[in-house]
């Protein structure tokens, strides 16, 4: 077993960076305070801040003497608990053993993971390669325990002990603090006069157990290795949801590009790690909820052909889907939700592909056309085995056509949608009668004779008249 | 000449389509194109078919002459190549029963209805443009010299054969099409070539229907 740990832990800031457009000149300086009204208290603050002396658990009067031009913005723990749900996902990607802490960090077990994605050097570059991408501060050790690698990530990023016999040796001159024992405990061993780890594993078991219970053993030992630590493992959920605010109104589809190419970041992101795709999926336009009260929020579904990860395409369809729709109010928060996600089956090519260099396949055209132009607006066509002419074809799914049998008579390319009164009489009959007299059986009957006619002008129709020889025609098709 | 003399009967065509000659920058040969079918119309045009990677116009008056019939053996023949073929926003149904007579693969024909000209535009330039489809039939009314234009670049980008159905009004206008024809009812209907990129048009215009007296 070979655990990293990812330390996450400026969560709470970098969720808010995620939402605010790139240059943001507030983000320098802000700070987040918790939700007590009376005494807000500083909870994390920009680099910038903290290189001014503003500290976590200070109150906010004492930051902005310190810093007048800090600004503030609610700790908000439910979308710091998103993600990190979201760097689990990613994480899944890598591993099927991920732990998620109580305290925010993120242990992958990757001894299984190197022999696929090559040595730890070439995976920690495009994990933190990957992680700034998402947005998120981190710092990584990795420790052939899962509580050795959390201590080593918290005292130097990047630190790297690979095998467990000099895992004792890394350990012995960690400070106590980074092992994170109860609070009281590492009180009572700087009290003893001691500070390194050393110092304790130097102490008799049985006096330690006395003193301190079982527990401090037990964590010495899994640590070290000497005992087996189980965890509680991550499992990704099977539904997508992401949703973003915004401190305005937004009245444009273009100033959601930002907010969306986000979202659908993540969206893919969470896809690919659980190696899935997405079929279809709901964007939530969410409006002022106390000017519009009644307004429930609009919800754009984008559906697509086949299952799909590839952010770019993705987010060119919801651009489409955007641009097609109108939205009754201004939108305060942009959300999306993706309950179906089915297994991603990746996309074949033809090696001799003559098509060349196109980047789309017919699957892909059409979702870009439905999206802009409705589910119905794209269909292939179909025979079917009917002598009635309305109903001898249907619409269908494109895919290899049905076979079909029945080959009726002279048929035109064109029907009409329904039969015209023809104007003129026409000036000669090309071919028929040939006599349909069917539908007894659902309700539609006609009876018909149905003539191949060439009009004054010389065009060729599909018309007929009723079987007692009414003197009316009807034009129902053109031999164009 | 005795060269000359001993092909029976040649045109001008085959004479220039004789590999001995060598016709400076026209080498045309290089030009894919798509056989219409339609062996007096293939004879006509310079490129031996319908050209791909351009657009063609086909300008007629009324509906039910011929219109289709133009291109449906093309259409065919790529179907059964499994490219696909796509209707957009046609004015009638396409009539499955008629176009499986026609020996149309209904597997790789694909109709996209719009709500308006304007998208229909739209959804012909990107079908044109995406490379997917071999062949894309409008029907643009009132377009723009510059609508028209757009489409011909998407199918010079897409490589595909693009077909716009017009009044014969638009005759007069001038247009980045690479080839255009008109029907013309005449003893039945005969295909006029306006123009033809890489040629001048025939003077001639060629029969496509004559007027039976009985069908089927």
């Amino acid at each position: 077993m070979l655990w990293a740990a990812l330390l996450l832990p400026r969560l709470g800031l970098d969720a808010l960076a995620r939402s605010a457009p790139d240059a943001d000149p507030h983000m320098q300086n802000l700070a987040l305070i918790s939700r007590d009204q009376a005494r807000p208290l500083i909870v994390d603050a920009m680099p910038r801040l903290r290189a001014a002396g503003v500290r976590r658990g200070q109150t906010l009067a004492a930051a902005q003497a310190l810093c007048p031009q800090l600004k503030t913005a609610l700790h908000d723990p439910a979308q710091e608990q998103k993600l990190r749900e979201l760097v689990a996902a990613w994480a899944y990607g890598y591993s099927s053993q991920v732990s998620l802490r109580e305290d925010g960090a993120v242990l992958i077990e990757i001894g299984g993971s190197l022999g696929l994605f090559g040595p730890w050097a070439q995976l920690e570059r495009r994990w933190r390669a990957e992680l700034n991408a998402l947005g998120v501060s981190h710092r990584l050790a990795v420790a052939p325990t899962a509580l050795g690698a959390l201590a080593l990530a918290r005292a130097h990023d990047g630190a790297l002990v690979g095998n467990p016999a000099t895992l004792r040796q890394a350990l012995d001159a960690l400070p106590i603090a980074h092992a994170r024992f109860d609070a009281l405990v590492v009180d009572a061993l700087h009290g003893m006069g001691l500070s390194r780890l050393r110092e304790v594993y130097a102490l008799p078991r049985a006096g330690l157990i006395r003193r301190f219970g079982a527990a401090l053993v037990d964590c010495l030992d899994r640590l070290s290795g000497a005992a087996p630590d189980p965890l509680s493992l991550y499992r990704p959920p099977d539904r997508f949801h992401a949703r973003m605010e915004f401190d305005h109104e937004i009245e444009s589809s273009e100033a959601l590009r930002f907010p969306l190419r986000r979202l659908i970041d993540d969206l893919c992101a969470f896809l690919a790690s659980r190696d899935g795709g997405v079929q279809q999926f709901d964007l939530v336009l969410e409006h002022d909820p106390l000017q519009f009260k009644q307004l429930a929020p609009t919800r754009l579904t984008v559906g697509l052909q086949s299952p799909q990860r590839e952010a770019r395409s993705v987010f060119d369809l919801c651009v489409l889907r955007l641009q097609a729709s109108t939205v009754p109010a201004p939108v305060r928060a942009f959300g999306i939700v993706a309950a179906h996600l089915p297994p991603f089956v990746p996309r074949a090519r033809d090696l001799f592909d003559k098509t060349g260099g196109s980047q789309l396949d017919w699957p892909a055209l059409a979702d870009r056309l439905r999206n802009r132009l409705g589910p119905e607006a794209v269909y292939a066509l179909a025979a079917a085995d009917d002598p009635r002419p309305e109903h001898a074809w249907r619409k269908r799914e494109a895919g290899p056509a049905p076979t079909s049998v029945r080959r009726p008579g002279l048929r035109p390319s064109w029907l009409l949608r329904r039969p015209l009164p023809l104007r003129n009489e026409p000036a000669r009959i090309l071919a028929g009668p040939e006599r349909i007299e069917a539908g007894w059986w659902d309700g539609g009957d006609l009876r018909r004779d149905y003539y191949v006619i060439e009009t004054r002008e010389g065009q060729r129709a599909w018309a007929f008249r009723g079987i007692q020889g009414e003197a009316s025609w009807l034009l129902h098709g053109w031999f164009a | 000449m005795a060269v000359f003399a001993l092909i029976s009967n040649p045109s001008i065509a085959d004479v220039l389509r004789d590999p001995r000659i060598w016709r400076g920058a026209a080498n045309d040969y290089a030009v894919p194109f798509v056989p219409s079918g339609h062996a007096a119309l293939d004879e006509a045009l310079p490129h031996r078919g319908w050209t791909q990677g351009a657009m063609t116009e086909i300008l007629f008056a009324i509906d039910g002459i011929g219109e289709l019939d133009l291109v449906l053996p093309a259409l065919a023949a790529l179907t059964r190549q499994r490219l696909h073929v796509v209707f957009v926003a046609p004015p009638y149904l396409p009539y499955a029963p008629a176009l499986l007579a026609r020996d149309i693969d209904l597997g790789y024909l694909h109709c996209v209805e719009t709500p308006s000209d304007v998208e229909a535009l739209w959804a012909a330039e990107q079908c044109l443009r995406s490379g997917v489809c071999a062949a894309v039939l409008c029907w643009p009314r009132q377009a723009s010299d510059r609508a028209l234009r757009r489409l011909q670049v998407a199918a010079e980008f897409g490589n595909a054969l693009g077909f716009a159905f017009r009044g014969t009004t638009a005759a007069t206008n001038p247009s980045p099409a690479a080839t255009r024809v008109r029907l013309q009812m005449d003893e039945g209907t005969r295909v006029r070539i306006l123009k033809c990129r890489g040629a001048n048009p025939p003077a001639r215009s060629i029969p496509l229907r004559s007027a039976a007296a009985r069908v089927g």
